[in-house]
């Protein structure tokens, strides 16, 4: 096991930002947390990451205490904290050389291990990283995670606020990435980056609803789900949730996703309903549960 | 300006010393309209929103929003308009309450109506337990929420909603987004950019923006068809990656 972690509780004041969560990551897998903000995300990477001690449980990362042996695992995790927190006036080089020179290596060295990233900035590396682009500022701080070659690492929020093209272009990154062997523990709010870890937890308010592989996790969604169209969609929603055996309504792009609560539930019924309320062009059809329904159906 | 029009923009143009971050784009925005104004990082929607909410002066073209002219009369503009970012909403340190009460005399509501909005606020969203709390111990979720009514306090023609639900819970998600459907329903015109493709499929029209310029304009329907593709996330890497 790369990480594993048991009972581990956090509290700061009256705030409970992490309650009992237990899970193990194994070596060279991708492990994603999924949940919003709040769920605890950034509290359980500061534990793993030695910066923070947790109220109760225990953590291994790489086969070391987090308590006992913090030194060690500094030296063998890289982490890539949600805030931008590199060297804002130093250049590209420097940041690099910087952090290769505090973990005891070189540029060279381990030039081969972030390559990939690298070759993408290596154009701008006499700029200040203040003055790079969101995107390259993103994949500097990856390298300085990566310099040191190390055995997990942590990836907190990568891709926040990042639009979708470059969050398909880092995805593809970590993919290679993981080839070499390394582990990753990756946290994000976006449901559809969830498809491509190995393994995910759902997690909200400190607590871990579900964890499974990404296919395997719409499993644990109760109900059959039918995708549903109208010409209105705000008229479609309000009608849906005066039904009076809706279980569940939720938009979801261009459908409105619905659950009955019966088991024997004919779509014809739910056609005239929606007909009788002045809704037109109206489609009923069987979907499968998404990553995001399965989310909120848990979280409920 | 035509009557239904609520935005006009043609040809408007902003340039930074030798980089254009906006390049002449031209379109319109219907009252009571849901628009989508969505981008790459960089590709220039933050310069161009900044322009229409009267804060930023255009290089060059031409823009009328809420009938007011983003050159010569932007605190006109600024008036008649509700904005929210994702980065600044409220004020942490002060309550519910107090945040309403401010941001109502901001926008020039007399006491009687700052008492008003907020009551009906307060109703509707359910805050009665959480009117005396400091904005900063909520969630983000409800900071959301608070924030979006508090843009609509002033019952502005038109509100720019700057990724309004980014890192917020997938439930929270879309209970934003029908208090979005209900403004519009009033009439008020919401003109939204996003990171999250479902998202975009909420809205009336979309408009991606590549580069500076307007690359698209249309229902997700028809730029889904245009695209040959099945989802608003395809037609945007298409767009976008080139």
């Amino acid at each position: 096991m790369s990480i594993t972690v048991h009972n581990l509780s956090k509290s700061y004041k009256k705030v409970n930002a992490l309650n009992k969560v237990s899970f193990e990551v194994k070596k060279g897998e991708l492990f994603g947390l999924i949940g919003p903000d709040g769920a605890g995300k950034t509290t359980l990477f500061r534990l793993l990451t030695t910066l923070l001690i947790a109220d109760q449980g225990t953590a291994t990362v790489a086969g070391w205490d987090v308590v006992n042996d913090y030194k060690a695992i500094r030296r063998s995790v890289g982490y890539m904290p949600g805030r931008f927190s590199l060297y804002q006036d130093l250049t590209v080089e420097e940041n690099l050389n910087f952090f290769a020179t505090i973990f005891g290596t070189t540029l060279e060295e381990n030039y081969d291990f972030i390559k990939d990233i690298y070759i993408q900035i290596e154009p701008f590396k006499k700029r200040r990283a203040g003055a790079l682009s969101g995107g390259m500022k993103q994949k500097l701080a990856l390298c300085c995670a990566l310099i040191h070659k190390p055995k997990v690492l942590f990836l907190d929020e990568p891709t926040t606020g990042v639009d979708p093209v470059s969050r398909k272009e880092f995805w593809e990154m970590l993919k290679r990435l993981q080839k070499s062997g390394i582990t990753i523990l990756v946290s994000t709010p976006y449901m559809d980056e969830a498809a491509l870890c190995d393994r995910i937890a759902l997690i909200q308010d400190g607590k871990i609803l579900q964890m499974d592989t990404p296919k395997a996790i719409t499993k644990h969604f109760p109900k059959t789900i039918y995708n549903v169209r109208a010409h209105n969609t705000y008229l479609l929603i309000q009608s849906l949730k005066a039904f009076k055996y809706q279980y569940s309504v939720y938009p979801f792009g261009e459908f409105v996703h619905y659950a009955d609560q019966r088991n024997d539930f004919e779509t014809s019924e739910l056609y005239n309903y929606l007909e009788a309320q002045q809704l037109n062009e109206i489609t009923i059809e069987k979907t499968n549960a998404t990553i995001e329904d399965t989310f909120m159906e848990l979280a409920k | 300006m035509k009557s239904d029009n609520i935005i006009e923009v043609e040809n408007l143009t902003k340039i930074f010393g030798d980089f254009t971050a906006v390049n002449a784009i031209t379109f319109t925005v219907k009252k009571g309209e849901i628009f989508g104004f969505l981008g790459a990082n960089g590709a220039g929607k933050t310069t161009a929103m900044k322009m229409l909410i009267g804060i930023s002066k255009p290089s060059s073209g031409k823009a009328i929003v809420a009938g007011f002219d983003v050159f010569s009369q932007t605190e006109d503009i600024k008036k008649n308009i509700g904005y929210m970012s994702q980065k600044f909403a409220l004020y942490d340190d002060l309550t519910v309450k107090e945040n309403i009460t401010f941001f109502g005399g901001i926008y020039g509501l007399s006491k009687k109506q700052i008492t008003e909005k907020r009551q009906q606020l307060v109703k509707e969203l359910g805050l009665e337990s959480i009117v005396n709390t400091l904005v900063g111990s909520l969630p983000l979720g409800w900071k959301q929420k608070i924030s979006f009514s508090v843009s609509l306090l002033h019952e502005p023609k038109i509100v720019f909603l700057d990724e309004p639900t980014g890192g917020v819970d997938p439930i929270t998600r879309r209970q934003f987004w029908e208090m979005i459907y209900q403004a519009s329903n009033r009439g008020t015109t919401i003109f939204v950019t996003t990171h999250y493709m479902d998202e975009a499929e909420y809205c009336d029209r979309v408009s991606i923006m590549v580069d500076g310029k307007m690359e698209a304009l249309d229902t997700p329907k028809k730029l889904k068809q245009q695209f040959e593709v099945d989802t608003m996330n395809d037609v945007f890497l298409k767009l976008a990656r080139g």
